[in-house]
């Protein structure tokens, strides 16, 4: 029951200003812990998808699901479970590389991750990955030694396998 | 029509008939609208007691209330009121003025993010832009507000769409797709509680405000008596049982009546209707009811296993969810054991309170004995915060639903006199009755010219013990008697204040005259203020915070052994 463990939190809500606003504020007003938060629009007209990955025991999540509920703009919201989701985030990372030679190396890291190179100047490559937080993780550890400028997260997105649906 | 006037269209559409407000410059279309109609308004003297009066009247009435203001400071002074509502999930649409919306995002004069400001202590809230909103708006946050779990609506009204012309369309359907409160309780957990409550040697109910705002006293009383359990409440639960029944215990909690506290603590079922297990209603939340299975009626999802983990949780309306557990345990007849419900009228008569001093200053027990013998059962009483609060909580016996009105959540000094205001306005043929501290009283005293220019026959009664008594208390059981701040010297003269707004007022000061003075400012149908000298004294005895229910610090004198149920048979009749 006090279990901690990490939420991935699928909402549907009113596409309309002020929602995000509405659910990132009831978190910090009950006190709940957001790691992230992603929303964008979903196959309906005017409804946006929203992922929201937080941390509680059971007692926390229950209380989230609920409150999130209440709100007049959530029309549905599942907590996932983690074994039947696909998760996805975007990350996009600024790599310092000065030399041929750092480059070649950061390209062949990316290519073993998937990734693809998006932007080059004579001192930077920019790199797109999407995956699981964790590879995305791995490949910035990676990296690192040459010297990250800049990283841009998402924050993932999920939604159920097979034919679930919210 | 404009704006404005589809505004108050959809109002009287909703039925208001009567709105609070206080206008200024980014309302002024609007009020130049109210000018030409027939919608009543009340220019109260501060925000704050619209929205505490529009609070008033909702609880009073079960209607919507509506409060006006304008941007900035008026929206800023409403922000109070409608915490306040919120906390106690009371019905009211509070409508704001904004700056024309080219302006919004500027910083323009008297601009103030009142959606941003409100969004966690309101239901929802709306910011119609254009006129041709303003319709489905107000039918949507009147749906909303008067739903469900009741509580306030903000609308947020710029100034240009108040003026835009707009076709209005009779009879609009309204869309919230995410709204969809649950009203019937699920069939199996029904069944389940039948069957606990069934089993339950020592059974007791505990009844919080949803029974009062889902009408379902009744149903609550028939459940008591055919399960012969002890009905305990809230301090928002007061009067959804009333309290000289044989099987009430009073107020539960902090402030509660032992037997109330006890019981509780004893019990081995506890059927929680409409209540959210406040800190101030629990005590210590681990050994909260250790002993019993807990049945908890909400039609709030979110309240079930917040703040006690719940054994039978049920969904919905309380009025319909009550009425299928009489209906079930009607027919099997299976009882309580009659020995548990002896028990606690025992315990409850040999904790009869002391209430009658013969001295001066007068006792505030004595006073509230006097308030009781003075007012008939139909009375709506106000109570401000502090020791006021609970001195009527503890000792004032509440018997009719929807006549004792106090600021539960949020605690809101300042209250009891506005929310008297807008009672009185709903039910002009009840008697209305503010109990104030000294202090609170101060806070929004200025609305003494409201009820003189409306002339709206409510009568304040001021505890006045020239202290924030209730802090005092708290400085001297738990700080040291060291009595920071709280000492409020000699002045004012409430009869002289009360005298300069053209209000009538008296002053009480010995034993009998309470009583006398309270039934001649009411029959005398006009406002009144009676400043009632008392004595520093505290309300014991108190269950410090934190501290299980049982353990309560303090003893009152016990008026009686046996036999006597309080108040006197005599005493309760009057003349
Ligand atoms: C607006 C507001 N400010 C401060 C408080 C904190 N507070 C709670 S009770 C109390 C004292 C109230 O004093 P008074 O109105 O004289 O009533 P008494 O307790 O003496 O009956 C105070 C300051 C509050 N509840 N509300």
């Amino acid at each position: 029951m006090d279990e901690q463990r990490t939420h991935i939190i699928s909402a549907l809500v009113l596409h309309k200003p002020g929602v995000l606003q509405r659910v990132a504020g009831l978190f910090t007003r009950r006190g709940f812990n957001i790691e992230s938060i992603t929303v964008g629009t979903s196959e309906q007209k005017g409804v946006a998808r929203m992922t929201i990955i937080a941390k509680g025991d059971e007692k926390i999540l229950e209380q989230i699901t609920k409150q999130l509920n209440k709100l007049i703009e959530v029309i549905k919201v599942r907590d996932l479970e983690p074994e039947n989701t696909v998760k996805r985030e975007l990350c996009l990372i600024k790599v310092h590389s000065p030399t041929e030679k750092v480059r070649s190396e950061v390209i062949q890291y990316i290519n073993i991750f998937r990734g693809r190179v998006i932007d080059v100047s004579p001192e930077t490559l920019t790199v797109e990955i999407t995956g699981k937080s964790d590879k995305i993780d791995a490949l910035i550890d990676l990296v690192k030694a040459f010297g990250i400028k800049e990283i841009a997260r998402t924050g993932p997105t999920a939604m159920s396998r097979g034919i679930k649906t919210i | 029509m404009r704006g404005g006037e589809a505004l108050i269209k959809s109002l009287k559409d909703q039925g208001v008939d009567v709105v609070f407000g206080y206008p200024g410059g980014q309302v002024l279309p609007l009020y130049d609208m109210i000018y030409d109609s027939d919608l009543k308004h009340i220019l109260v003297r501060h925000e704050q007691c619209a929205a505490h009066a529009a609070d008033g009247y909702a609880r009073a009435s079960g209607k919507v209330g509506v409060c006006i203001a304008t941007s900035g400071p008026g929206a800023t002074n409403l922000v109070t009121g409608i915490a306040t509502a919120y906390m106690d999930s009371s019905p009211i649409v509070a409508i704001a003025g904004q700056v024309p919306s080219w302006l919004i995002g500027n910083d323009a004069f008297q601009e103030v993010d009142t959606i941003g400001m409100t969004m966690p202590i309101t239901k929802h809230n709306f910011q119609p832009l254009l006129a041709e909103e303003i319709p489905e708006t107000v039918k949507s946050s009147f749906y909303i507000a008067g739903t469900g779990r009741p509580g306030p609506v903000v609308i947020d009204l710029t100034k240009d769409a108040q003026e835009h012309e707009l076709e209005f369309e009779e009879n609009i359907k309204i869309d919230l797709p995410g709204y969809k409160p649950t009203l019937k309780g699920h069939p199996l957990q029904i069944k389940k509680a039948v069957s606990l409550i069934q089993s339950a040697k020592k059974p007791v109910i505990l009844a919080g405000g949803g029974v009062i705002s889902s009408s379902s006293s009744e149903e609550l009383s028939k459940l008591a008596e055919i399960i012969e359990a002890p009905v305990t409440t809230t301090l928002l639960g007061k009067g959804s049982f009333p309290e000289d029944h044989e099987l009430a215990l009073g107020m539960l909690g902090m402030h509660g009546r032992k037997p109330a506290n006890f019981a509780v603590d004893d019990c081995d079922c506890l059927i929680a209707v409409g209540c959210r297990f406040s800190d101030r209603t629990t005590g210590k939340i681990d050994e909260f009811a250790k002993n019993a299975k807990i049945i908890h009626i909400d039609i709030d999802p979110a309240e079930i296993g917040k703040n006690v983990d719940v054994d039978i949780p049920i969904v919905g309306d309380a009025r319909i969810i009550l009425s299928n557990l009489v209906k079930a345990l009607s027919k099997s007849r299976v009882r309580a054991s009659g020995e548990w419900a002896n028990h606690l009228k025992k315990f409850k008569m040999s904790t009869v309170p002391r209430t009658s001093f013969d001295d001066i200053p007068l006792k505030p027990q004595q006073v509230i004995k006097e308030i009781m013998a003075a007012v008939d059962e139909d009375t709506i009483m106000t109570t401000d915060v502090g020791q006021n609060q609970m001195w009527m909580a503890h000792y004032f016996l509440s018997k009719k639903p929807r006549t004792f009105l106090s600021s539960g959540g949020l605690g809101t000094m300042g209250f009891g006199f506005p929310a008297a205001m807008g009672a009185k306005v709903a039910m002009p043929e009840n008697d209305v009755v503010a109990v104030c501290g000294d202090g609170g009283f101060l806070m929004v005293s200025q609305d003494l010219a409201t009820i003189k220019e409306y002339d709206i026959p409510v009568v304040v009664c001021v505890l006045d013990n020239r202290y924030l008594g209730m802090v005092a208390q708290w400085q001297n059981l738990f700080y040291e008697k060291r009595f920071s701040h709280t000492h409020l010297g000699e002045v004012p003269d409430f009869v002289k204040l009360a005298e300069a707004f053209g209000v009538n007022a008296e002053r009480v000061e010995r034993p009998g005259e309470m009583r006398e003075t309270l039934q001649n400012a009411i029959n005398s149908g006009e406002p009144t203020l009676i400043d009632v000298i008392i004595d520093p004294e505290e309300i014991l005895p108190m269950v410090p915070p934190g501290r299980r229910l049982t353990e309560m610090v303090g003893e009152y004198k016990v008026e009686a052994m046996e036999g006597v149920i309080y108040p006197e048979e005599d005493e309760r009749s009057g003349d």
